[in-house]
């Protein structure tokens, strides 16, 4: 067994490292400009490890029923299956279930992609019910 | 990408060569530093001295042999014609002021005056020093649009043929190259050849990367358009809807004109200087501008994975398709 800190924690310590020690030491230039993307890409990574498990879980059981396919099928088949489904125009924004699957697919992305997207945060504030609604 | 002392010599001694016919007699080169651009492309700043007076400048320049990934792009002499035009025709870009000649020893390229300005859309959006910019702003940019798709396309340099299917065609193509499964570019794409408007009857000059980032601001509004080489000849509409692309809004998701405006400013500035909107196209073009930014985010990764670049930003910018996903989601189905 391997010890601690776990992939996740290196991951956490360089973003930090590369946050607090080098962006502030090279402001405007483009080692600055690198190193917070470089934390960024480390952060993707991170997020990634921790949701994807779940996420693509819940991808696979929603383009299987959406599709009616062979639950046996990995998750890049049955992406390209749905993809050839929506090319060949079988599938379109009238098929019952295409348009929320989507949805579900892309906010599992984007939770790991890009958390603070502007349109992200909006969706998931518009799909939480409004309290003066209750 | 860091450029090396020995580039930034070089890169001095061709201005002072540069500067000897700009100002014979009187120029001496100084503050000269790279301020952007990958290996095919780079800008630099520096100023002309001439006794106790500093002439602000910008090089643009292409160093010899480099330029892939530029199939769509006009090349730096034809930009630089197409300013020059541009400025005469009343749109506010900087003056041009030396093209590059083999001689110079500097590749390919030009000179033009250096404004001042910001050019970031993130502060453009949020600082408060724009807030005044930020009123006047759509307006100006739809007075700038009208004002170029005006310009005589007899009297411009050459420029490929672009419209809507040409467009859809060339970016399906490269989505098919790059070989990634996304069912959310899929449905756009279906959307797009369902909804497909066709040709304009009289193509004009399009700039063709009109958007928060290459627009130069001052504290009173709009100062500079930069970047034109990606102008071609076609449907005016597409600039419209190319500025309204969520991904130039900096987070400003109500100010649909590049996160600074109201599409009412932008359409009425565009009226007020003679030009004809149509909403419909400008909205395909801003469906297919979105889709057209996730697919160069992706273009970018396919070159680090292919190992033509190899710097971090082109390996994490892949991971922002998927905010055109969304994106392309929030126009097509809106929950």
């Amino acid at each position: 067994m391997q010890d601690r800190p776990t992939p996740a924690e290196l991951l956490e310590a360089v973003a930090a490292f590369l946050r607090d020690h080098v962006v502030p030491g090279g402001a405007n230039s483009a080692v600055a400009f690198h190193a917070r993307v470089a934390a960024n890409a480390l952060d993707i990574a991170r997020r990634q490890m921790a949701l994807a498990p779940a996420a693509q879980e819940r991808e696979h059981a929603a383009i299987v029923k959406l599709l009616g396919a062979d639950a046996n099928s990995d998750l890049a088949q049955l992406n390209r299956m749905l993809c050839e489904r929506i090319a060949c125009g079988a599938m379109d924004l009238d098929t019952p279930g295409l348009a929320a699957c989507l949805w579900q697919i892309t906010l599992d992305k984007l939770a790991v992609d890009q958390p603070s997207y502007e349109t992200y945060l909006r969706a998931l504030r518009d799909a939480e019910p409004d309290p003066e609604d209750r | 990408m860091m450029s090396s002392p020995g580039d930034d010599a070089e890169v001095a001694a061709g201005l002072q060569r540069v500067a000897a016919v700009m100002a014979p007699g009187r120029g001496h080169v100084e503050g000269v530093r790279r301020l952007s651009g990958g290996a095919s492309q780079q800008t630099w700043a520096f100023d002309i001295r001439g006794g106790t007076d500093s002439v602000p400048l910008i090089l643009r320049r292409a160093p010899d042999g480099a330029g892939e990934r530029a199939q769509m792009t006009v090349g730096l002499e034809v930009e630089a014609r197409l300013i020059t035009a541009a400025r005469t025709a009343g749109v506010p870009v900087p003056a041009i002021r030396h093209v590059l000649r083999p001689e110079d020893g500097l590749g390919r390229g030009f000179v033009m005056e250096r404004l001042s300005g910001e050019t970031l859309g993130r502060r453009i959006v949020r600082d408060a020093r724009f807030a005044a910019a930020r009123r006047v702003l759509a307006r100006q940019c739809g007075q700038a649009l009208a004002r170029i798709h005006a310009m005589p396309t007899s009297d411009l340099p050459t420029l490929r043929r672009g419209g809507p299917n040409a467009e859809l065609q060339f970016q399906m193509d490269l989505h098919r190259r790059h070989g990634t499964s996304r069912p959310v570019f899929e449905l756009a794409f279906q959307w797009l050849r369902r909804h497909c408007p066709g040709d304009t009857a009289r193509p004009v000059l399009v700039h063709g990367d009109f958007r928060n980032g290459n627009l130069m601001v001052g504290e009173g509004g709009l100062v500079g358009v930069l970047d034109w080489e990606l102008a071609h000849l076609g449907d005016p509409m597409e600039d419209l809807g190319w500025l309204c692309v969520n991904s130039w809004r900096f987070g400003a998701l109500d100010l649909p004109v590049g996160g600074f405006g109201a599409r009412e400013d932008l359409y009425e500035g565009y009226a007020a200087a003679g030009g004809l909107v149509d909403a419909r196209r400008v909205h395909y073009w801003e469906v297919l501008g979105t889709l057209k930014w996730g697919i160069v985010c992706e273009a970018m990764a396919h070159a680090w994975l292919a190992g033509h670049e190899r710097d971090v930003e082109k390996a994490a910018i892949g991971r922002r398709a998927s905010e055109t996903e969304i994106d392309l989601l929030v126009l097509l189905a809106p929950r």
